[in-house]
């Protein structure tokens, strides 16, 4: 019990004295969280859209497909992407293995399918000839897409701060893919492990605390933008 | 003769789902100005043939012309598209305010903000929703939701405009109001409309034309009174309200007028008919009048037939009364009439109708 | 228009964020040494020295020494810092790693609860110790891991001509040195660890040295180079650079005298130039 008010006054220290490596950290995870987080979105709500409205055969699969993507482990895409990354691996070429890019591109691949199978869901839900009703107003393709779009706010929302908190919270691909690497490619989740591991339990305490309190801030926005009312 | 091009013509019009044919419509012409109606029972095609026209579901087969001029996806549906304007039964209004609601048919087409803000205003007020400009769309009723889809489709001054049974789910008195200010309102701005519905008081009340849809076809097109008096089959008789449909043979023939025998009674009808052949009687029930048992004077009805009712259903506004008389007969009473006659179950009644009045539709 | 605004000026703001480190692909290497050589501290030293005097960017990927040889061996990486005399052997022989160079030492340590159920105390053989656990049944936390500490043990247990793996007092965690510690020290169970992990740990174990200072005991470390031959991708120039630095006096004089403030005595021992037999005597 007193090893987590440790912890606590320990996290409130670091935050105060501005510790310089935890700031580093910090600012890292929200850096790479937040451009995958970016990445999934771009292209889980244009996909997800797209299958939602089109038809073609196959479709069921596809769908079928991404919803099995939505509960794809981490820690196994992170293996296939080291594996793919590796400097003799197809992709080695890039050079990008422990760097903070491979662990960005780990964290897009676990969130995209998340956000796309959310999407999808989404744009099904709404009324079926809502689609018909604005094309009826004249409107383009693309407008029509960015009117669905905008309607399903609220579920599409829920979506992108599912596959945040999916990578913001996410360990095991980091690792694999970043190396943990101090200064560089060290984030506060697999900063946690290793000084879990180290038995610094009261500086990994703090990092948790660190981390909840970030991921909370950042959904805190999300919410606000998804919940925001029309005047009256 | 100068004929005036129609605004929408349709040549062999065929829309296919899941391998079956669902809409068929060899050819079909709107006039500029008018207003058209479907009627037809669930699954007649009629949301089908409105979304073929408007270029929201591709059709399988034919061609669609406005204004003269083939609409093709050559140059974007949305350009044809943005010359008309769609109501569902369903408001479908956008999670936002009435004002942004109505106009986002602008917004889409790019017009300034403040033309923008006039054409609302007005199109607000010509539904009687002006005090509703600020509210949010989810905090209205589904009258004023409906207006507002109204005011919607107003607002961009469509050339032709859909309504798909837009009255559909709301309330009678809700319904009536609504329909007496689009009437003001298309008078005002003569838009061209088609206005799909299964109520068919609501066609009668509203249209230039009527069209009666069964299975993906038009059956009969025409003026009001010509499709409700006249119906040229049997289907079409029993969908705009003919109650009495009897089958007879003719046995006797003069000069422009026949007997024929229903059911072993004879009656009397008018047309242009062979002996021996088999013809269908549409008597409408507005048409039939009762009397007491004992007639009192001669009638100028040729055809009077003692009968017993069998029952007295009430319809609202009046009663209908089905009656046995040898063959079945329907007749539509007022209430007034129900208690001057004493009409009830069981009670045995003269009907009598006029040989002009009954429709006959010859078996082909 | 106010919302097109703010949303135009976040995604802007979010560009800036976005894309941290796309650059940093210059000189680079990738060493690959254990965790319990990382978590010492000691290259949280050294490394910052070798980076500002060479220029090249060393990413440490800190995993066992198992995992660290398995990696050279795929030219996954370009040099190794590793503690596994056996192994590296091996990997040498197959011709995967050249340059073998010794670096440092230090030792092993047997420690373990402070009521000494097993009676180990003071001995000072190790292959007597790990009978005595053995006969005694007392708890025995294993690293599991294939990491040097691992191997170190193995080798120990087999000295011994004791099979331990399946008996019920053996346990493997599969864990780092650190985290096994912790495990020992709250079951109260005997483990081998290596002397700087556990003084590093000392103020929140309940465990205590029991048995140190034989020669089977010492874990030496090597730092080799991957061979170019093999793997033409590896950063030769870069490997030999680290490798040679490793055993400059300038790096084992820093080794000599590390921990010494912070533990009361120096974590490690320089050792390059000599050779293996030499050491512990």
């Amino acid at each position: 019990m007193d090893l987590i008010l440790e912890g606590i006054l320990k996290a409130f220290y670091l935050l105060v004295t501005f510790d310089p490596e935890v700031i580093k950290i910090t600012f890292l995870s929200l850096q790479v969280s937040g451009s995958a987080t970016l990445i999934s979105l771009l292209i889980g709500i244009s996909i997800g859209t797209m299958v939602a409205l089109a038809e073609f055969p196959g479709r069921r699969f596809v769908v079928s497909l991404i919803n099995t993507g939505m509960g794809l482990p981490p820690v196994v895409v992170g293996l296939f992407v080291t594996i793919f990354l590796w400097r003799n691996g197809p992709l080695g070429f890039l050079g990008v293995l422990y760097t903070p890019t491979a662990m960005i591109i780990a964290q897009a691949i676990i969130a995209t399918p998340i956000v796309m199978g959310i999407s999808l869901a989404a744009i099904q839900a709404l009324p079926k000839n809502l689609r018909l009703q604005i094309l009826a107003l004249g409107a383009t393709r693309f407008q029509m897409v960015w009117i669905l779009v905008k309607e399903a706010k609220l579920p599409l929302l829920a979506g992108v701060m599912a596959g945040f908190g999916g990578v913001i919270s996410e360990v095991g691909a980091s690792i694999m893919v970043g190396g943990n690497i101090k200064g560089y490619s060290r984030l506060l989740t697999t900063a946690t492990v290793m000084e879990t591991s180290r038995g610094n339990f009261d500086i990994a305490i703090a990092l948790g605390i660190i981390l909840l309190l970030l991921a909370y801030f950042i959904n805190l926005i999300l919410t606000n933008i998804q919940q925001r009312e029309r005047p009256r | 003769m100068n004929v005036p091009a129609p605004i929408l013509e349709v040549d062999g019009l065929k829309v296919r789902k899941g391998g079956a044919l669902v809409l068929d419509i060899p050819s079909l012409r709107l006039e500029e100005g008018e207003m058209l109606s479907l009627i037809g029972p669930n699954g007649a095609g009629k949301t089908t043939l409105l979304q073929a026209l408007a270029c929201l579901i591709k059709p399988s087969q034919g061609e669609l012309f406005f204004k003269e001029k083939i609409v093709s996806s050559n140059h974007g549906l949305f350009q044809y598209r943005r010359r008309l304007a769609m109501v569902f039964q369903e408001p479908l209004l956008f999670d936002t305010t009435v004002f942004e609601n109505v106009s986002s048919g602008l917004k889409i087409r790019g017009l300034k903000r403040a033309e923008i803000g006039k054409k609302v205003a007005e199109n607000l007020e010509r539904f009687g929703i002006l005090h509703l400009v600020h509210r949010s769309a989810r905090k209205i009723s589904g009258g004023e939701a409906q207006r507002v889809a109204l005011a919607r489709a107003f607002a961009t001054q469509p050339e032709v405009l859909f309504l798909d049974e837009p009255f559909a789910s709301l309330d009678p008195p809700t319904r009536e109001s609504l329909i007496d200010d689009l009437e003001r309102v298309l008078r005002q701005t003569g838009t061209t409309t088609i206005f799909a519905t299964h109520d068919r008081m609501e066609a009668l009340r509203l249209s230039d034309r009527v069209a009666v849809m069964n299975r993906g076809r038009i059956l009969q097109i025409g003026p009001p009174p010509e499709v409700m008096n006249q119906p040229l089959d049997e289907f079409v008789a029993s969908f705009v309200g003919v109650e009495t449909i009897l089958t007879g043979r003719v046995s006797k023939k003069d000069k422009g007028s026949f007997l024929a025998s229903v059911m072993g009674h004879e009656v009397e009808a008018v047309g242009e008919v062979e002996l021996g052949e088999t013809v269908v009687f549409c008597i409408r029930p507005e048409n039939v009048t009762l009397s007491p048992s004992s007639p009192k004077g001669a009638t100028s009805a040729r055809n009077v037939f003692t009968g017993k009712i069998e029952k007295v259903i009430p319809m609202g506004l009046f009663y209908k009364v089905q009656l046995q008389c040898g063959f079945p007969l329907v007749a539509y009473v007022t209430g007034h009439s129900l208690e001057d006659l004493e009409l009830r179950e069981g009670k045995e009644v003269v009907a009598s109708f006029k040989a002009t009045s009954i429709h006959i539709v010859r078996k082909k | 228009m106010q919302k097109k605004r703010i949303t135009c000026l976040g995604m802007i703001i979010c560009l800036i964020f976005i894309f941290p480190s796309l650059c940093g692909a210059q000189k680079s290497i990738i060493l690959a040494t254990t965790t319990s050589t990382q978590d010492s501290g000691l290259l949280d030293v050294l490394i910052p020295v070798f980076e500002k005097k060479t220029g090249y960017f060393v990413k440490t990927i800190a995993v066992g020494s198992g995992q660290a040889m398995a990696m050279g061996q795929k030219g996954e990486a370009d040099v190794l810092l590793v503690h596994s005399p056996a192994a590296e052997k091996k990997f040498i022989a197959e011709g995967y790693g050249v340059n073998r160079r010794l670096v440092m030492h230090n030792d092993y340590i047997v420690v373990g609860p402070a009521k000494d159920p097993a009676k180990i105390k003071g001995m000072k053989v190790s292959t007597e110790a790990f009978k005595k656990i053995a006969g005694a049944g007392a708890l025995f936390l294993s690293r599991g891991d294939n990491s040097g500490t691992h191997s170190k043990e193995k080798a120990i247990w087999k000295a011994s001509g004791i099979k331990p793996e399946g008996k019920k007092w053996y346990q493997e965690t599969g864990l780092g040195m650190g985290q096994t510690l912790n495990v020992a020290s709250e079951k109260n169970g005997y483990t081998l660890a290596d002397r700087g992990t556990y003084l590093a740990l000392k103020k929140n174990l309940r465990l205590e040295i029991l048995m140190e200072g034989d020669a089977i005991l010492l874990n030496i470390y090597h730092v080799i180079e991957v061979n170019p031959a093999k793997w033409p991708k590896v950063n030769a120039a870069g490997a030999k650079a680290f490798a040679d630095f490793m055993v400059s006096k300038e790096v084992q004089d820093v080794v000599k005298t590390f921990g010494g403030e912070k533990f009361g005595s120096p974590l490690f021992f320089p050792d390059a130039g000599k050779q293996e037999e030499e050491l512990g005597k």
